[in-house]
């Protein structure tokens, strides 16, 4: 037993030291099968809890169910268990050995792409289903389309319920060909594929034995392996101020440190850099954490950066390398996705959120609306309104400092308040 | 640093800071909700962080329901002294007293639900328009759903069906005179990764996590800690059983586990085997299945 905890404590220290987060979304409707996925990954990796699965074993039988429903620990508030159905993002954890996993559980329904869009937002990896049975319908094109237009970077492609279709390699191979079809119209990278039936366990956490056809990995082992340090921007260095820390205290009379999070990039001590929109020019003095100082910081580190010389920073500012700056504009392109109940107002003045930047903004022009079930783009129809996606122009009251979207999530993403209502109504990724 | 990405403590630990900071940029007054609890330490100690070599530029708030862990007490106490951080604690008791709630009746009684009102009550005369809490997504299925700034109306209450979208980092504290905010900065951590950090950092936690000679009261299969708010039935029989709270609540409905962790070690090693989830144990959470979801609504933790 002694023996035993000290080789978890060992194993335990090296996976605390090296193990990533990956976070993948997951879309889908009760009847393809994301539910039992989900399910099936949580319970084979225990994290499925006695207490719970005894709380949704005797719900199921309550409702008359045979044996446990899985879409139940999925739903979480009554309005989704008394309709069978999911409404909004939930957010599901697991850890294996290798990789620590955030689940952002979302519906399937066109009504609710605004919560695919919202799953997808932080997401490495998308998981996209697809019933063996059905082939790419619809849905799977509109789930193709939002990992896409939220660049998503890898996208999983999973053709459950082969079980039903007697584990055939051709039935698996057409699903392939027709979604490869579709990709080729949209901007995608990194496509897997994997057949599997998430009802028995085939090729979600162990290999299936009724696919021998199939050469890849199970999907866990996709997730566990699947490259992710390139995600994040590593080239433009990005630092939003959030706040400025001034300790007046002993010690620190004089500090004058820019906290936030480094968005991009890699920022090092003594780096030449420039404060936007200011355009004030200094160098880092030092890169500040309570665990002492350090030499660089990579992005997602939140640090306290000081400067050489005394210059006028704020929150809503961007500190960058010099010699690497992003757009400064007042206008933008936007492929923005509706989020509100009510449409958008004609020529009406919204609050713009960008990094820690608010500014007031107005949207100018829509351009187009997309299909998202066609990918057509459609025009002349200029009001948004839930669940909408469409290109706009937006012009701001004064310079946001941008980056591209594709090229830099963390600085190409927007959202839109409404003043009146104080709503988050639109999201937007700059084009 | 040779790998150019984070582990993931080191990501939990640095969204959670982005975020207390977003919390002191979009507010006037925030205030943590300080129980003496593991995850609002944990909360308090990533506050050091996020502003550090500034002190924290919150005020501790805790809902005191009277049934308290005196350890608790201590513990809250050296934490303020220590920050130097001002304290407001908001009294069920007094709620009690002033007859804004009524103290429930029979064995099952607590004063879990009553803390809501007098929660309530004290953002309201703190004029608080933030209150920051320890709550995780990991923890019970209507929490899963929450944001991690989770908008509450000017009665407190939470509209789970018309929450505001919450996409990459942009977070949207916007709100009316009146209303107010719950902001859950480690509401992407689990049970696993809380223990897994505290053992890192060292953060000091009060004793009743670890395992020791306690006298208890069996009730609904839980160790329910004896004390004086403890209204026996005639059944029932205080013994002595080497004992661990996962959680610390009322001290009336928090029930232990038999165990032998008396480490961190060992409880991260413990918890890594359980198969039983932390609030399994918090008689409050068995009433019915959307116990949770429907004292959040009201305004609750």
């Amino acid at each position: 037993m002694v023996k035993l905890e000290r080789f978890f404590l060992q194993f335990h220290k090296k996976m605390i030291d090296n193990n990533q987060l990956l976070r993948f979304t997951t879309a889908g409707s009760v009847d393809d099968g994301k539910s039992t996925l989900i399910g099936r990954l949580l319970y084979d990796s225990k994290s499925i809890f006695e207490d719970q699965l005894q709380a949704i074993t005797n719900t199921s039988k309550k409702k008359g169910h045979d044996g446990v429903d899985l879409a139940l620990f999925t739903d979480g508030l009554r309005d989704e268990r008394e309709q069978g159905i999911t409404i909004d993002v939930a957010y599901r954890y697991f850890t294996t050995p290798k990789r620590k996993f955030i689940i952002a559980d979302t519906p399937g329904h066109i009504q609710y792409t605004r919560n695919m869009v919202t799953g997808a937002s932080t997401a490495n990896v998308a998981i996209i289903l697809i019933d063996a049975r059905h082939g790419v319908i619809e849905q799977t094109k509109r789930h193709a389309f939002i990992a896409s237009l939220l660049h998503i970077p890898h996208i999983i492609v999973c053709i459950n319920k082969m079980d039903l279709v007697d584990f055939s390699e051709e039935v698996y191979n057409k699903i392939v060909s027709e979604f490869e079809e579709i990709a080729s119209k949209l901007l995608v990278t990194d496509i897997r594929f994997i057949p599997i039936s998430a009802l028995l366990g085939d090729n979600v956490v162990n290999k299936s034995e009724n696919m021998s056809w199939y050469q890849g990995a199970p999907m866990l082992h996709t997730l566990e392996t699947i490259h992710i340090g390139s995600d994040i921007n590593k080239v433009d260095a990005r630092f939003p101020v959030q706040t400025v820390l001034r300790p007046q205290r002993d010690g620190f009379i004089d500090y004058r440190g820019y906290a936030g999070r480094v968005a991009s990039g890699i920022f090092r001590k003594g780096d030449d850099v420039t404060v936007l929109p200011s355009g004030f020019t200094s160098k880092i003095k030092t890169i500040d954490t309570i665990d002492g100082e350090l030499d660089e910081a990579i992005a997602s580190m939140s640090v306290s950066i000081t400067l050489e010389d005394d210059i006028d920073v704020s929150r809503g500012d961007m500190i960058v390398r010099s010699n690497n700056k992003p757009e400064t504009s007042q206008d933008i392109e936007v492929m923005l996705c509706w989020l509100n109940n009510s449409p958008s107002k004609p020529r009406a003045k919204y609050s713009i959120r960008h990094t820690t930047n608010e500014q007031t903004a107005m949207i100018k022009e829509v351009i187009y609306k997309y299909d998202i079930n066609t990918f057509e783009r459609l025009t002349g129809d200029t009001e948004l309104k839930m669940n909408d996606i469409s290109k706009v122009r937006i012009r701001t009251t004064k310079p946001l400092m941008v980056d591209s979207y594709r090229e830099n999530r963390a600085t190409g993403s927007i959202i839109l308040v409404d003043d009146t209502t104080n709503e988050t109504v639109a999201a937007g990724m700059i084009v | 640093m040779s790998k150019y990405y984070l582990n993931y403590l080191d990501e939990l630990e640095s969204e959670a800071i982005f975020v207390l900071r977003e919390v002191w940029a979009q507010f006037e007054n925030p205030v943590i909700l300080f129980s003496g609890g593991k995850d609002s330490i944990l909360v308090t100690h990533l506050a050091k962080k996020a502003f550090y070599p500034a002190k924290i530029p919150f005020a501790l708030m805790h809902v005191d329901t009277g049934h308290n862990f005196p350890e608790t007490i201590q513990f809250r106490d050296n934490i303020i002294k220590e920050l130097g951080v001002q304290l407001i604690v908001g009294s069920v008791q007094e709620s009690i007293d002033e007859g804004r709630v009524a103290e429930e009746k029979g064995k099952n009684a607590t004063r879990n639900a009553l803390q809501t009102t007098t929660l309530l009550d004290a953002i309201e005369a703190n004029k608080i328009d933030c209150a920051i809490g320890g709550g995780r997504r990991d923890e019970e299925k209507a929490r899963a759903k929450e944001r991690f700034f989770s908008h509450r109306d000017d009665f407190g209450q939470w509209d789970p069906k018309n929450q505001r979208p919450e996409l990459w980092n942009i977070f949207n504290g916007k709100h009316f005179q009146g209303e107010h905010f719950r902001v859950f900065p480690i509401s992407n951590w689990t049970e696993m990764d809380v223990w897994n950090y505290i053992k890192r950092e060292n953060i000091a936690i009060p004793s009743l996590y670890f395992a020791h000679e306690r006298e208890v009261v069996r009730r609904d299969g839980a160790w329910i800690p004896y004390s004086e708010f403890l209204i026996l039935e005639d059944h029932e029989e205080v013994v002595t059983k080497k004992i661990r709270f996962r959680t610390l609540g009322d001290i009336t409905i928090t029930g232990g586990d038999e165990s032998d962790a008396d480490t961190l070690e060992k409880i991260a090693a413990e918890v890594a085997g359980m198969r039983n989830t932390e609030r399994g144990n918090r008689s409050d959470d068995k009433r019915s299945e959307s116990a949770m979801e429907d004292r959040k609504r009201l305004g609750y933790f």
